[in-house]
C-alpha cells in the first residue's frame, strides 16, 4: 500500500540553533519511511546546508527574517523546499572549490554538498519574494554519493562563500 | 561538539565529540586551536572519532585549522575519521590535503 503523499511545513527564525530544530523534525518525518540511517543522514545534511545559506547568506542573520521550510514525500520521491527573506544572487559568481586556488577556501562548498547529496536541487529567485532552493531526492534507488557535484539549475549578494 | 585537549608525546591532542557544524562546533574548534597555538602548541592532532556529523562549516574550520596552524610553523594532522567523515572530505577533494591517520598511534609516529 503506497504511503499516502506527507506535507509539511516548518517556519523557523533565523538563528543558526534552529537548525537542529529543523533536523529533529525532518528525522522524525523520514522516520516513516523505509530508509538506511545513511540515506537519512545525507538528506539531513543537504537540508542542514539550506538552511544554514538561507539563515547567513539570504536573511544575513536577522532573526527576525524567517526561513520557511516546505517537505514533501511519497514512496518515490521526496522534496524539500528552503525559502528565504533574501535578496539572491548570481550563480554565476560561485567559486568551483575543487579548483586548486579554492582548495583551501574555508567556504564555497555548501551548494556543492547539496548537489552531492541530493539527485537535483534547483534555485529559484523573485524579486521581494526571496531566494528558494528546492531538493529532490528519489526514495529508494541508490545510495551512492554522487562526488561529481553535478550542475544544478540556478537562477538569479555575494554567492561565492555558500 | 564536546572538545577535550589532552597531551601526548609532546603533541596537543583536540578529541573532538559530536556535530561540528554551523555556529556551535565550528565555533569551538576555532577556538580550541587558537587556544592551543597561543599556549605554544607546535604539533597538534584532530582525533576526529567522536564526530557524527560535520558540515561545509565544520569540514571549512578543518581547513582553516591546518592553515592557521602551518602558517605558523606547525604541523596538524587528523586521525581516526568516520566514514561519514572520510567522504565528506573526500568529496571535495580534501583528504589528499591533509595528513589523515587510522588512528592515533599512528598518526603520533609521524611528527
Amino acid at each position: 500500500m503506497p504511503a499516502e503523499p506527507t506535507p509539511f511545513h516548518l517556519t523557523i527564525g533565523s538563528r543558526f540553533e534552529n537548525i537542529e530544530l529543523v533536523h529533529a523534525v525532518l528525522s522524525d518525518a523520514l522516520s516513516a519511511f523505509d530508509l538506511d540511517e545513511e540515506s537519512r543522514h545525507w538528506i539531513d545534511l543537504a537540508v542542514r546546508e539550506a538552511v544554514a545559506n538561507a539563515i547567513k547568506h539570504g536573511n544575513r542573520l536577522e532573526p527576525n527574517k524567517r526561513v520557511e521550510i516546505d517537505l514533501e514525500m511519497d514512496d518515490e520521491e521526496l522534496i524539500v523546499r528552503v525559502r528565504d527573506e533574501g535578496e539572491g544572487f548570481d550563480p554565476g559568481d560561485l567559486n568551483d572549490p575543487l579548483a586548486p586556488e579554492n582548495r583551501l577556501r574555508p567556504n564555497g562548498r555548501g551548494i556543492f554538498y547539496m548537489k552531492s547529496f541530493m539527485d537535483d536541487i534547483q534555485y529559484r529567485f523573485r524579486p521581494g519574494e526571496g531566494t528558494e532552493v528546492t531538493l529532490r531526492k528519489r526514495l529508494g534507488g541508490e545510495n551512492d554519493l554522487d562526488r561529481s557535484g553535478a550542475e544544478t539549475l540556478i537562477d538569479p549578494a555575494d554567492p561565492s562563500d555558500r | 561538539m564536546k572538545i577535550n585537549v589532552r597531551q601526548r608525546e609532546g603533541v596537543t591532542i583536540l578529541d573532538l565529540k559530536g556535530k561540528i557544524t554551523i555556529g556551535v562546533g565550528d565555533v569551538a574548534l576555532r577556538d580550541a586551536i587558537h587556544q592551543a597555538l597561543a599556549a605554544g602548541a607546535q604539533k597538534l592532532l584532530i582525533n576526529l572519532g567522536g564526530v557524527t556529523t560535520i558540515d561545509s562549516s565544520g569540514v571549512g574550520e578543518l581547513v582553516s585549522s591546518y592553515t592557521t596552524v602551518t602558517n605558523r610553523g606547525g604541523r596538524l594532522k587528523l586521525a581516526d575519521l568516520p566514514p561519514k567523515v572520510a567522504d565528506i572530505l573526500q568529496i571535495t577533494q580534501l583528504i589528499t590535503v591533509f595528513d589523515v591517520y587510522e588512528d592515533e598511534d599512528e598518526a603520533l609516529q609521524q611528527f
